[in-house]
């Protein structure tokens, strides 16, 4: 602990330096500095820009949906339509079983991975492990969507004893594996940032090794577990080639947790299906849109509810540590 | 101060060097031309073979062809980005009434046949259904191969998406029987898979599977089924003579439009498209000649 409170402010005093020095050199004034500034000004600031626009842009495409179909059609059961039916639930539902089973898969697997990357193998199998997991990360949605499709969905057909293998759980392994790159590198990376000092306070405290592990280092991390849940969520419920290649896009409304393992339709493969062919201005290229805006609002709530818990971890921690 | 010249005797240098085969080619009485030709994708094929053989005939015109659906080609069509378009279904009133309001005025040209092929898992023992056993199937009236004759086991059945031509054919043809005024729709179990492949790769590896796709696209390792209109039969295997003739119950034709009456080039490849040569091909691919 005391080791860290010098090192931290040496590098406030080496900002405090940078920061007089370029104060100094401004007003002769380095054109490149300058524009080099101005440009990533203007990058920052674009895309909060670009965010606002694409949220302006699917409420003036989106909301016509609103008053052209009733809600109670919008809340019906049944999705088709070429003709006119517009019910968005079987759609809501499907994301949501799919985005929610992958997360619920991927996250301790995620977490345990990283655990046993950072903490337990030695540093020279990490070196190996670690860029292994990062190009897992980098594999194409199609081409895992095409394995699924051709390796995992007759395996799960015939080793679930189910109708067809193009379900929804076989959307939620693969999302799964998808988001299991990502969160293993965030939490890693994470754990990497847990000053050593943490843990050999532990072990001098004559706590074991998992001890350690489980009460001061993931602890310690959980802001970065929770920012790593997020980036996996967002990459689940966002996918589209792969669940639209491996979950069977039945526009069924699940009644029983059992229905996992029955056909779904999420809203990314209804709209990747189906914008290339509506009609510009119809009915349904609005409800479309109204599908892209709910999506939207319910990735906006879930990084929401995600920055308000980091943001008050970190203010608990902070207090702790004072 | 040196780099900015230096930049631009690179960006000349460049410039130059993109004129250059220009000025080559100005002695040469070679005129590049090229068709744009987009839509259905139970033509893209067709189309593609076609495309590929008329540049042994036409050397100097190239025809690029996608697919996307026949909506996706009508649309670009009326749009101008596309000559022609390929639909495997008739135009529709309103979509000829957006290419008016564009001032495009869609020419349909009857290209070949199709005849939308019923295909199981071999090992199904079915091996004939009725259109209204099929209607059934599809609208999830009948959900059990026992019902048909099979084994215990359940139907899993499968579908283009609702942007394919052939969707939409199959809903009005035989899940509604040709009458217009039917509203049954397909069941909401029935799997709406994104491509032809889908469809294939499923019915190829499950038992439980029963899919349509046009001829075209049938393999080897599927077994496609008779149909019939009466249980008592007959049944008709799909085929080129069964289409010619009238008797396969599922088959439509298949269309190109273009901008208008085809002038030059267009025309030229209409033409021969409709010659002896050309509808060969279509033979080869597995769809039925236009024999007109």
């Amino acid at each position: 602990m005391t080791e860290d409170q010098p090192s931290s402010s040496g590098i406030g005093a080496a900002q405090g330096v940078a920061t007089s020095s370029r104060g100094a050199r401004a007003p002769s004034g380095s054109l490149a500095e300058r524009l080099i500034g101005r440009a990533i000004q203007v990058t920052g600031i674009s895309t909060v820009v670009m965010v606002v626009l694409i949220f302006a842009f699917l409420i003036r495409e989106g909301l016509p949906a609103f008053v052209r179909v009733p809600l109670s059609s919008l809340l019906s059961a049944r999705w088709y339509p070429i003709e006119g039916y517009f019910g968005l639930l079987p759609l809501i539902a499907g994301s949501l079983i799919v985005t929610v089973g992958a997360a619920l898969i991927a996250l301790p697997l995620g977490v345990a991975t990283a655990i046993f990357i950072a903490e337990i193998i030695p540093d020279w199998a990490r070196d190996i492990l670690k860029p292994v997991v990062e190009v897992l990360a980098g594999i194409p949605s199609v081409v895992i969507g095409f394995i699924g499709m051709l390796v995992i969905v007759p395996a799960f057909r015939v080793a679930l004893d189910i109708p067809t293998g193009l379900t929804a759980f076989t959307g939620i392994v693969l999302l799964a594996w998808m988001a299991l790159p990502t969160v293993v590198s965030v939490v890693e990376d994470v754990l990497d940032t847990v000053p050593k000092t943490y843990r050999e306070a532990g072990l001098a405290l004559g706590m074991s090794r998992w001890q350690t592990i489980a009460k001061i280092v993931v602890p310690a991390g959980k802001s970065g577990i929770l920012t790593a849940l997020m980036l996996g969520v967002g990459r689940a419920i966002g996918e589209t080639m792969t669940v639209m290649m491996v979950t069977g896009n039945a526009p069924r409304l699940p009644s029983s947790p059992f229905d996992i393992f029955q056909p779904a339709r999420t809203m990314t493969a209804t709209i990747a299906a189906e914008m290339g062919e509506v009609a510009q201005g119809s009915t349904h290229y609005h409800v479309l849109f109204a599908v892209g805006l709910t999506l939207f609002v319910i990735t906006f709530a879930i990084n929401m509810a995600a920055a308000m818990v980091v943001f008050r971890r970190t203010k608990r921690a902070e207090r702790m540590l004072s | 101060m040196l780099r900015i010249p230096v930049l631009l005797a690179a960006l000349s240098v460049l410039v130059l060097a993109g004129c250059r085969p220009g000025s080559d080619s100005e002695g040469l009485p070679v005129v590049l031309t090229s068709i744009q030709n987009k839509g259905s994708d139970t033509i893209v094929n067709l189309a593609l073979a076609w495309a590929e053989r008329y540049q042994t005939v036409r050397p100097e015109v190239s025809v690029a062809v996608t697919g996307g659906g026949s909506g996706t080609g009508i649309a670009s069509l009326a749009n101008g980005t596309v000559d022609i378009a390929n639909a495997s279904r008739a135009i529709k009133p309103e979509e000829i009434e957006t290419a008016r309001t564009n001032g495009v005025e869609p020419m349909e040209f009857i290209i070949a046949r199709d005849a939308i092929a019923i295909i199981v898992h071999p090992s199904n023992p079915v091996d004939h259904l009725t259109l209204q056993q099929l209607s059934d199937i599809y609208s999830g009236k009948i959900t059990n191969w026992r019902d048909l004759g099979g084994e215990d086991r359940p139907i899993v059945a499968l579908s283009r998406e609702t942007n394919s031509g052939t969707h939409v054919y199959f809903l009005e043809s035989v899940i509604r029987l040709g009458d217009s005024d039917d509203q049954t729709l397909f069941s909401p179990n029935v799997l709406l898979l994104p491509s032809s492949e889908g469809i294939g790769a499923e019915v190829r590896l499950n038992p439980n599977a029963i899919g349509y796709d046009g001829l075209g696209y049938v393999t080897d390792d599927m077994k496609t089924l008779s149909i019939g209109i009466e249980s008592s039969g007959p049944f008709w295997a799909p085929s080129a003579d069964t289409v010619n003739d009238g008797q396969y119950p599922i088959s439509r034709d298949l269309y190109m439009y273009t901008a208008g009456e085809p002038t030059g080039i267009i025309k030229d490849y209409i033409d021969w498209i409709m010659q002896p040569e050309a509808q060969a091909i279509v033979l080869d691919l597995g769809f039925v000649p236009n024999l007109e």
